[in-house]
């Protein structure tokens, strides 16, 4: 049972981890167009520049 | 004479030599909208931000300070095919903003604790009924105490400065008892953790938190998003106006920056965006949108103008006066003031669940107590029965019964084109069962069309639609849109009051009253509309004539059948003359109309209805329909309303049809029937659990299980108000 001496911080901690990236996200905007962002998931990338036709 | 715009009104510093500036952009619902305005806007150089928010529908842009005029964004958006509007959040959307934030984030740090509560509790459950040692569940009690304090003074705020208010006001509300059940059941957690009991109820009280604040955060999004919908609609009628800032020189500015006693310049064809008095010029001006009268009157020097009228022909200067000097608006403002306050403060349904519910599990709470004392139990065992009664009784289910289908239909109406201005309009409007429509602009659609463009021949047609592209009189316009003409007539001259007229291969061309046509032979043989405005078409010797009106909405017929199949009472209240009226009545075969009613006759026929317990849904567009908008149960206007109008609406439609409507009731009765039916879900399931509470035999496991399977149980149901039937009839 000695074993809990680690696994009970360490599982606090990775719950504690997964809170600060909940409230990172939150404060850097990313719930702020859930409509948008599900689209931009599969936007198309920007296209490449165009590159001038060899002549 | 140079126009210039001005935009400098809406552009915010945004730090080292950044400007900001947020659009309202019209007309942005999809993924590759939003890549295309993206696109198109990060291609002019020095714009260092461009960002589309599909949810509010706006636009975020930022460039190098003074570099770029934001003009021109607005112009390539006009280029990309949408139309934007400059925009100023109002300091009640920020404060709305952050509360979500705030909700958010508390919900965050509540299932955070939740879950790692729980991953201590499960072990203590099950030792329970094997071998844990008591130290080992002593340590877990602990561990789970550590988290769960702090997490819960945290996340539990919104509830305890609720509950705090009401009882320094000394009133009650739906957070007392939710911030009573869970100081007591964290209480009495620690006192039994000291005593090394088996059961802490820990798990139960941060887990409750949770599921309400899901509900009230989904409560308080909508609330933020019919705000952000009700900003967006003010940014598209916060209209520009042309203001003289020199003797010939004209600013076009945003009417925010226009002050009484301003000069502003009225083109034909624009709409006036301020109240003042003409001062020089003469036109005719369609206030159909104020009065709901469709003949134009005659506007010359004195006469006054409102804002929201259509100027039609000449060139007005106005003389912009404070609102109050109008005498009209004055009066609709009047009315529209004590309607308001006459507005009873409608009781949702939330409100009167909790009215009850606070007594009952209080009292039931007590008497757990009292009972277990005289039926020989221990003080301290009556108690901890007694706690354990709040806990399984705090309304999860209760809390989320409600917002969950608010959101849910609410996201469904905004499909079928409905926005919502205020929260609690799904509830009203389910109740509605007498509707009174507004004629012109809501039965009718707002732009003029054709009526008998079939009976020209095709070929004439498409040339007066060209020439009708030289002229901004309304009349033209709708001939030109009808034609689908796209160039100009070349060399076409404008005759101010009277038409168009240009020559083409020596045959001369005009579009115009009858008699600048020598058309007038011809209208006695075709005028029998009396609301047609009739335009007449000569080419050479050839005359013809063209009927243009306003044209009932292409569905409206259907929505009256669909709405009469519902048992919906109906009847027309316009400002109109009544032959206008009766014709629209007559077609859409409405047996009860009135016409050239006040705004004042309109909020008497609705008090009248009142009186007799019918809840009126009204449906009016004009300045004059503002007042009966507010008195009336539940109301609703097209995107067209006039901005006073619209801003009093309780929800909002978009488009040419008038579908929306019975779409809209449609969707909030089912709304309701689920929110009905969630409550009694909920009820039910306290009707099961608090026996068994009150039997003492509850263990934190029944809690727990009952409490999620109750909230899941709600949250699925919920899910059925999305699946609006597509079908009006």
């Amino acid at each position: 049972m000695e074993i809990l001496v680690i696994l009970v911080p360490l599982a606090l901690m990775l719950g504690g981890a997964g809170l600060v990236a909940f409230l990172w996200s939150l404060k850097s905007g990313q719930y702020d167009d859930l409509d948008g962002a599900a689209w931009r998931a599969i936007a198309d990338d920007e296209p490449p520049q165009e590159v001038p036709a060899k002549r | 004479m140079q126009v210039t715009r001005d935009f400098s009104h809406y552009v915010r510093e945004a730090g080292e030599g950044v400007q900001h500036i947020d659009l309202a952009v019209e007309g942005v619902h999809c993924a590759g909208c939003m890549a295309k305005i993206e696109r198109g806007l990060s291609a002019i150089p020095d714009v260092t931000l461009a960002r589309v928010n599909l949810t509010d529908r706006r636009v975020a842009l930022e460039w190098k300070a003074g570099t770029l005029d934001p003009g021109r964004f607005i112009d390539r958006l006009e280029e990309l095919g949408y139309k934007a509007y400059p925009f100023e959040t109002e300091s009640a959307e920020v404060a709305e903003v952050a509360e979500s934030r705030f909700l958010l984030r508390c919900l965050g740090v509540a299932a955070f604790a939740t879950m790692n509560v729980m991953m201590l509790s499960i072990p203590v459950w099950s030792g329970n009924v094997s071998d844990m040692l008591p130290e080992q569940r002593d340590f877990f009690h602990w561990l789970s105490a550590l988290i769960a304090l702090p997490a819960a003074a945290y996340a539990g705020q919104p509830f305890f400065r609720s509950a705090w208010r009401a009882l320094s006001a000394k009133t009650t509300n739906m957070d007392v008892p939710i911030s009573i059940g869970v100081i007591l059941a964290l209480g009495m957690s620690v006192v039994e953790t000291i005593h090394h009991a088996e059961h802490a109820y820990f798990d139960a009280a941060i887990m409750l938190l949770t599921f309400l604040l899901v509900g009230r955060f989904l409560d308080q999004n909508m609330r933020r998003r019919t705000r952000a919908v009700a900003g967006n609609l003010a940014a598209l009628k916060a209209e520009t106006a042309a203001k003289f800032v020199g003797p010939d020189e004209i600013s076009q500015v945003p009417v925010a920056a226009i002050h009484p006693g301003d000069i502003v310049l009225l083109r034909p064809g624009e709409r006036c965006a301020v109240d003042g008095t003409v001062i020089e010029g003469r036109s005719e001006i369609d206030q159909s949108l104020i009065t709901g009268e469709t003949l134009y009157v005659t506007a010359e020097q004195g006469t006054p103008v409102y804002a929201g009228s259509m100027n039609i022909s000449g060139t007005l200067r106005v003389r912009v006066s404070a609102a109050s000097e109008a005498t009209l608006l004055a009066e609709i403002t009047r009315l529209l003031d004590n309607a308001l306050q006459a507005r009873s403060r409608y009781m949702r349904l939330a409100d009167r669940a909790s009215r009850l519910y606070a007594p009952v599990v209080h009292a039931t709470a007590l008497l757990t107590i009292l009972g277990w004392v005289i039926a020989g139990a221990s003080w301290h065992d009556a108690i901890v029965t007694g706690v354990a009664v709040l806990i399984i009784t705090c309304p999860c289910a209760l809390g989320l019964a409600i917002p969950t289908v608010q959101t849910i239909a609410s996201g469904a109406m905004f499909k079928s084109g409905v926005l919502l201005n205020s929260g609690d309009a799904i509830e009203r409007l389910a109740e509605a069962d007498h509707v009174i429509f507004d004629k012109t602009g809501t039965l009718t659609l707002p732009d003029l069309e054709v009526m008998n463009a079939a009976d020209i021949p095709a070929d004439i047609f498409e040339v007066a639609g060209r020439l009708a592209l030289s002229s901004h009189h309304p009349v033209a316009a709708a001939v030109a849109q009808a034609a689908g003409a796209k160039s100009p007539v070349v060399g076409a001259v404008e005759e101010a009051g009277q038409g168009v007229r240009a020559t083409v291969d020596g045959v001369e061309l005009r579009l115009g009253r009858p008699s600048f046509c020598g058309a007038e032979a011809l209208i006695g043989s075709t005028l029998v509309d009396p609301e047609a405005s009739i335009v007449a078409f000569s080419r050479g010797s050839e005359r013809f004539v063209l009927s243009v009106r306003q044209g009932l909405r292409p569905d409206a017929k259907v929505v009256i059948a669909a709405l009469k199949a519902r048992n919906i009472g109906i009847e027309i209240l316009s400002g109109d003359r009544e032959p206008a009226v009766r014709a629209a009545a007559e077609a859409l075969e409405i047996p009860e109309w009135r016409a050239g009613v006040t705004p004042a006759d309109k909020i008497a026929r609705i008090e009248e209805l009142k009186q007799r317990g019918a809840k009126v849904l009204m449906v009016g567009d004009g300045m004059n329909d503002a007042p009966s908008l507010a008195a009336a149960h539940v109301s609703m206007s097209p995107i067209s309303a006039a901005h006073l109008s619209q801003a009093t609406a309780d929800l909002v439609f978009l488009g040419r049809p008038l579908a929306p409507v019975v779409a809209a009731i449609d969707a909030s009765r089912k709304a309701l029937h689920l929110m009905r039916q969630n409550l009694w879900l909920a009820i039910g399931y306290n009707v099961l659990a608090v026996p068994v509470a009150i039997s003492g035999i509850v263990t934190p496991l029944i809690a727990a299980a009952a409490m999620s399977g109750s909230s899941i149980l709600v949250m699925l149901n919920s899910l059925r108000a999305r699946t609006s039937s597509r079908e009006i009839v």
